[in-house]
């Protein structure tokens, strides 16, 4: 985006962004609000900061690219999209509904703004690598952007994926690790503990950088040091997150990673949020 | 047939793909460190910045085949049928046909035809699986012209593309100069009146072997080379059943849905025709020499004489 956003600015529209998230899932009365909460500053940062995308031309063939390659998680690139007018922000609470340009799954067909199709964990990534590489084909100056879960690392085609980057020397590859701890069966530690996430990303040959994923100064220091190394190395931004960020009741439950507020919890939890605006 | 030239199909592939790559440079291939085994290799060496290979990875190699179409990449991934159709299978669904992008599966040793690797590398499921995703057309070349024919059509086509390839050579059935080839249209080979024998890849030859020994024992077989199981020439099949109404399918590959299944479809449909399948019988392959391998099954000439005798009783 053109215009420069500030941290204040940037905190809000994530508190927005979170907002719809709420208000998307409750009308559908499904869908995943716990890991959409968790990665909405990175997804703020990228849409409202440092990625160049243009709502009236989402096919624009130099715009970066913004993989979700944990699909589940598409309410909260969905906000950012219709925020930005990518689609008619009214369409936001068709979520999961007939017809809808909002599929349960992200769908590059249907809704503008989907740079690729995703929801089965472990394949945006190499899908992020093959658009990195394109670029780099093309001599284009373009970026992507790539949001995996850290129970998404179970997937070895992850693994695959970034044997890939390195070999390819993607700089123009930032991938983001939504590192919430906690997967749809359990925590992180005990469905499969992942160790070290940064540290097998930079075994993998990736530049890394470990932050608190849902501050938000941090978030954009990492993408703004991440999109201006030319390391010749792709990277990795391990944010550190709260599943259900900012919502009293959902933060940190195994149990919000794929269900729907009722009434009173989406009044509840809107209510949560609105006294996160910073004045 | 006893001098007929013989060459393996995924050797016109290769041939032709460096020319594909010569004519658009958005045409790229990707290898899964089986490129030399699938013939690549010219193409590597006459346009290296359009040839990646990836490694033993076949999933990530899918993926990023489907990241490179959204950029307007038209890539070609390489491998063998059985991890093209089976080990990537599900990133084919997801990130290829579903998003409908312009990627082509060109997977070699298909069928029985890598004899001596055995069960594991024996791939006669691959027809069936591939044809069942949605958005996916499948081909498979009788021959090493038809290979270069149709891997032309393939590329030229916009939107996911299996083809599949032998690894022996199979006799060489078609002219070089015959550019009758159309995706989705089977080639009429031979006229007949009695029985029709619709055959794909390397059971062509069988048909038309088959059809010369019918012909001495005053049986009219007509041949079709079904290239393309899907989309199927419904039509084609349409107009066997009215004009014999009797058909024998034969393929390398299982008779539990491939191309038997597909006419089988098709001729319940129409509410008339007879039909009997020659293929392999849910059953895995083994190590043996090709054409033991294609008697044990029953996937033979004699077979298919045999199977029409009996259907014209």
């Amino acid at each position: 985006m053109s215009e420069e956003k500030t941290i204040q600015e940037l905190q809000n529209i994530c508190v927005d962004l979170k907002k719809h998230v709420v208000e998307m899932t409750y009308h559908a009365q499904s869908g995943h609000p716990g890991g959409s909460l968790s990665a909405a500053d990175f997804v703020t940062a990228c849409y409202f900061k440092v990625m160049n995308v243009d709502p009236k031309n989402p096919k624009w063939e130099d715009r970066d690219r913004f993989v979700m390659s944990k699909g589940h998680s598409c309410p909260v690139q969905y906000a950012a999209l219709g925020e930005l007018g990518f689609f008619d922000l009214e369409l936001l609470n068709t979520l999961r509904k007939e017809g809808s340009i909002l599929q349960g799954h992200p769908d590059m067909k249907r809704c503008p703004g989907i740079d690729i199709s995703t929801g089965s964990l472990g394949q945006g990534l190499a899908c992020a690598v093959g658009m990195a590489m394109s670029a780099k084909a093309d001599h284009k100056d373009y970026r992507v952007f790539c949001v995996v879960g850290d129970g998404e690392c179970d997937e070895g085609e992850i693994w695959e994926a970034c044997n890939t980057a390195a070999k390819y020397g993607l700089d123009n590859l930032i991938v983001y690790v939504d590192n919430n701890g906690l997967q749809l069966d359990g925590p992180v530690d005990e469905v499969m503990p992942l160790g070290d996430i940064a540290g097998k990303f930079a075994a993998f040959g990736f530049e890394t950088w470990s932050i608190n994923g849902n501050e938000m100064s941090e978030v954009v220091d990492a993408l703004e040091q991440a999109t201006a190394s030319k390391s010749g190395k792709p990277k990795v931004i391990v944010g550190k997150t709260v599943k259900g960020n900012g919502i009293s009741f959902m933060e940190n439950q195994v149990g919000w990673h794929g269900k729907a507020p009722n009434e009173e919890q989406c009044k509840q939890a809107l209510a949560d949020l609105d006294a996160a605006y910073v004045k | 047939m006893a001098d007929v030239k013989k060459r393996a199909t995924r050797e016109g592939m290769g041939e032709e793909i460096v020319l594909l790559g010569e004519e658009n440079r958005n045409v790229v291939v990707i290898d899964a460190d089986l490129g030399s085994s699938c013939k690549t290799d010219a193409f590597k060496k006459a346009l290296p910045d359009q040839y990646y290979n990836l490694g033993i990875a076949e999933q990530n190699c899918a993926g990023v085949a489907a990241g490179m179409a959204t950029c307007g990449k038209i890539p070609i991934v390489v491998t063998y049928a059985a991890f093209g159709s089976m080990r990537m299978c599900e990133m084919v669904r997801q990130e290829i046909c579903y998003p409908k992008l312009n990627v082509k599966l060109i997977c070699s040793h298909g069928g029985l035809t890598p004899d001596g690797d055995g069960a594991s590398h024996q791939t006669v499921e691959d027809l069936a699986i591939m044809r069942s995703i949605p958005n996916m057309t499948v081909i498979v070349p009788a021959d090493y012209v038809a290979a270069k024919k149709l891997v032309r059509k393939a590329v030229e086509m916009n939107g996911p593309v299996y083809m599949r390839f032998t690894r022996n050579a199979v006799p060489i059935l078609y002219e070089e100069g015959d550019n009758d080839f159309e995706i989705g249209k089977a080639k009429m080979l031979a006229d007949g009146n009695d029985v029709s024998i619709i055959s794909i890849g390397d059971t062509v030859r069988l048909a038309l072997e088959a059809k010369d020994i019918l012909d001495s024992k005053g049986i009219s077989a007509e041949v079709l080379d079904m290239h393309t199981i899907k989309p199927m020439d419904e039509e084609a099949v349409r107009a066997s059943i009215r004009k014999t109404g009797k058909i024998i399918t034969i393929e390398d590959h299982s008779v539990i849905n491939g191309l038997g299944s597909a006419v089988a479809d098709i001729i319940a449909q129409e509410g008339k025709g007879i039909l009997r399948k020659i293929g392999v019988q849910d059953t895995f392959g083994e190590t043996a020499p090709y054409d033991r391998l294609m008697e044990k099954h029953g996937i033979t000439t004699e077979a298919l004489v045999q199977c029409a005798e009996e259907i014209m009783k």
